[in-house]
């Protein structure tokens, strides 16, 4: 009789002291460990980002769940992979953060994935865009995009359109082979042929030869794929050399006419027919009407933020990595361990100032509109205006509807 | 091919005219500097300054991106180089290496690190058509005439004046010259102002094709030695022909074989070299 009583007096005592400890833990502070580089030449990159997750916690508070979300922002200048993962580490082991999210660039991605798998905590990969990035840890969840995912599309809608013969310039550097491969293999698997291509070095000083290489071959468009801080000199050759007057299509990543740059690369630019999931044009341009509410409350709210700066794709993938941090601590009641918080993300689906997106369960990468745009001159600035819509792609680029057979 | 050699001459006229003052300092004055696209990128960013922020037309930008150029060359000159004019390779070395990444280090906290963007002025935008395959850059063909201009003056002022005779002197003997009466500090810290300055006026006409940005400095640090190099020092011509030769190299590299395109300067570089290893129109070293 007394053991059992002592027995059940034990009982009551351990799970109250668990009962305490988890009350505890969700009463803690939520750390978000948010690695970007916010110097160096990637900097554009970095801010936009970030300045799209200020956002979206001036919209949405910082409570969620019942635990207060502290934001950790480390600046790894975009260049040393080396950088990323210690401070990813640094996050985790001291800081205690329970999210990683942001990355810039792939390589630094994958610097950090291990960091993530190790200590089982998720990671938001907001605008990294190798194919391979989510597969290198079971704990890496993407809100951006993966870069073949808008140039299959770009290849299809050209191979449609009456382009035959492309002409592509690339960057000579991962992403760039990507694409270039990527839009090749979509381009004449749909009949269209590859009149010669070319890549040019990451710190090139003059596009020109490169540029008067291309005109001479006179294909019928050039597809062309530069990190956006390139794409100016590259418009500029573009332009003087006038392959638009020789009859010489452009169609570009639409990394290319990033809202950054944009108006400064001037009538240059006008015609160019991109691709990407985003644009602020999306309706969120006066005198254009159309289906989304979401984006136009989300460029009017940015634009006021960040006086003299327009959102872009980046500012977009850090909002609605947000939204899924926020959501899925909803889900969970706040608890953020990687198991836990990728169970729920999975299949998670919203509304995003882009348009409708999900996570596929399958790869835990997004499925997302991706969208052609034509560069137009609306009221004194340059915009990506969509005139096309390839609904529901997922990251290989292929339409989902397509995939499944229907 | 004629747009091509075009292209080339018109690369190698905006190297001239950022090197030539790079091959006095290093070459006349014995100064190891590396830190000359410090000065040259100064121009670049007073012009893109003024142009963009201040709208000062294109051509007024030009003279102002000369004088900040050699205005800060001046400065330098006084307060730091001066005083390392003695001092063994190695401290000139590591000065200039450091001012070279102060330098960048500034420039991207004052103008941030993207590329800058200028409009050009529409007359100087577009393309003449002349026949068939071969198209004329405007602004190509303006950065061709203008830099002919600079050498053909630079070459007058050494040979006819007598600020030239006396930088000659300087150049050949500068302790007889200074025994003459010649003040050979003052004549270098002058052509020393008159290099940056004609470095800052190379950056900003090259703003258009070469992307400013900070790394500057570094990016076409390797160019202007190369072109100090196979030039040789001591003349106008020799900078002038290396340039030139690098410039079409360069541009022909890029068109023809562009898988390896960027590396072709490098091979030049050394050919040249091997044939002449003091310079085009180098003279054997006295010292």
């Amino acid at each position: 009789m007394k053991t059992k009583f002592l027995l059940r007096a034990a009982v009551i005592a351990v799970t109250a002291v668990l009962s305490f400890s988890a009350a505890q833990a969700e009463d803690k502070p939520l750390r978000i460990g948010l690695v970007l580089p916010m110097t160096g030449p990637f900097e554009y990159l970095g801010r936009q980002v970030y300045a799209g997750v200020k956002l979206y916690m001036e919209q949405h508070g910082d409570w969620v769940a019942g635990r207060k979300i502290e934001l950790l922002l480390r600046d790894d200048t975009g260049t040393a992979p080396e950088t990323t993962k210690r401070y990813a580490q640094d996050l985790v082991t001291n800081d205690n953060a329970e999210v990683l999210a942001g990355f810039g660039l792939s390589p630094l991605a994958f610097a950090a994935a291990p960091v993530a798998t190790q200590a089982k905590v998720p990671m938001v990969v907001m605008s990294a865009g190798a194919s391979a990035i989510s597969e290198k840890s079971p704990y890496i969840i993407r809100s951006g995009y993966t870069l073949v995912q808008y140039v299959a599309p770009l290849a299809l809608w050209a191979a449609k359109n009456g382009v035959k013969n492309v002409y592509t310039l690339v960057t000579d550097y991962a992403p760039g082979h990507d694409a270039e491969a990527m839009f090749s293999k979509v381009f004449t698997d749909n009949g269209g042929t590859i009149a010669g291509s070319v890549r040019v070095p990451l710190k090139s000083p003059d596009y020109g030869p490169y540029a008067q290489r291309i005109k001479d071959a006179n294909p019928g468009a050039v597809f062309a794929f530069v990190p956006g801080s390139e794409a100016p000199a590259l418009m500029k050759q573009f332009q003087t050399r006038g392959l638009t007057e020789a009859g010489i299509k452009l169609i570009c990543v639409g990394d290319v006419t990033d809202e950054d740059i944009l108006d400064g690369l001037g009538d240059a630019a006008v015609g160019t027919i991109t691709s990407l999931f985003y644009t602020p044009a999306l309706a969120g341009v006066q005198g254009r009407e159309k289906f989304t509410p979401e984006n136009i409350s989300f460029t009017n709210a940015f634009e006021k933020d960040n006086p003299g700066m327009r959102p872009d794709h980046m500012a977009v993938t850090g909002y609605d990595g947000m939204h899924l941090i926020y959501s899925v601590l909803e889900k969970t009641h706040g608890a953020a361990g990687g198991d836990a918080f990728v169970a729920a993300a999975k299949g998670m689906s919203w509304v995003s100032p882009r348009g409708p997106m999900s996570i596929d369960p399958e790869t835990r990468d997004p499925i997302q509109d991706v969208y052609i745009r034509k560069v137009e001159r609306i009221g004194g600035h340059l915009y990506n205006v969509d005139f096309d819509r390839i609904a529901r792609v997922d990251n290989k680029g292929v339409p989902v509807a397509q995939a499944v057979g229907k | 091919m004629l747009t091509v050699l075009f292209d080339g001459i018109a690369t190698g006229a905006l190297l001239f005219l950022s090197s030539v003052g790079l091959s006095v300092t290093l070459g006349v004055m014995n100064f190891v500097n590396l830190a000359h696209g410090v000065f040259a990128m100064t121009g670049g960013y007073v012009a893109v300054v003024l142009l963009n922020r201040w709208g000062v037309p294109f051509l007024a930008t030009l003279p102002a991106a000369f004088a900040a150029s050699a205005g800060l060359g001046v400065v330098v000159e006084r307060l730091f180089y001066r005083k390392l004019y003695d001092a063994g390779a190695l401290e000139q070395v590591l000065f200039t290496t450091g001012l070279v990444f102060a330098a960048m280090a500034a420039a991207a906290f004052l103008m941030g690190s993207q590329h800058q963007i200028i409009q050009l002025p529409a007359f100087l935008a577009g393309q003449f058509h002349l026949f068939k395959g071969f198209d004329l850059g405007v602004y190509r063909l303006f950065l061709i005439v203008f830099c002919g201009c600079v050498a053909l003056a630079l070459q007058l002022v050494l040979s006819r004046t007598r600020f030239g005779s006396r930088l000659r002197a300087a150049v050949d003997n500068a302790t007889v010259a200074n025994a003459l009466g010649i003040n050979v500090g003052r004549l270098f810290a002058v052509t020393f102002a008159v290099g940056c300055g004609l470095a800052g006026l190379g950056a900003a006409l090259g703003v258009e094709i070469l992307n400013l940005d900070p790394s500057f400095p570094l990016k076409f640090l390797v160019y202007f030695l190369i072109v100090v190099a196979a030039g040789g020092t001591g003349t106008i011509s020799g900078p002038l022909l290396a340039s030139l030769v690098l410039g079409i190299c360069d541009v022909a590299g890029k068109y023809y074989v562009p898988d390896i395109g960027a590396f072709i300067i490098y091979g030049v570089m050394v050919a040249m070299l091997i044939w002449r290893p003091h310079g085009l129109f180098g003279r054997r070293a006295v010292r």
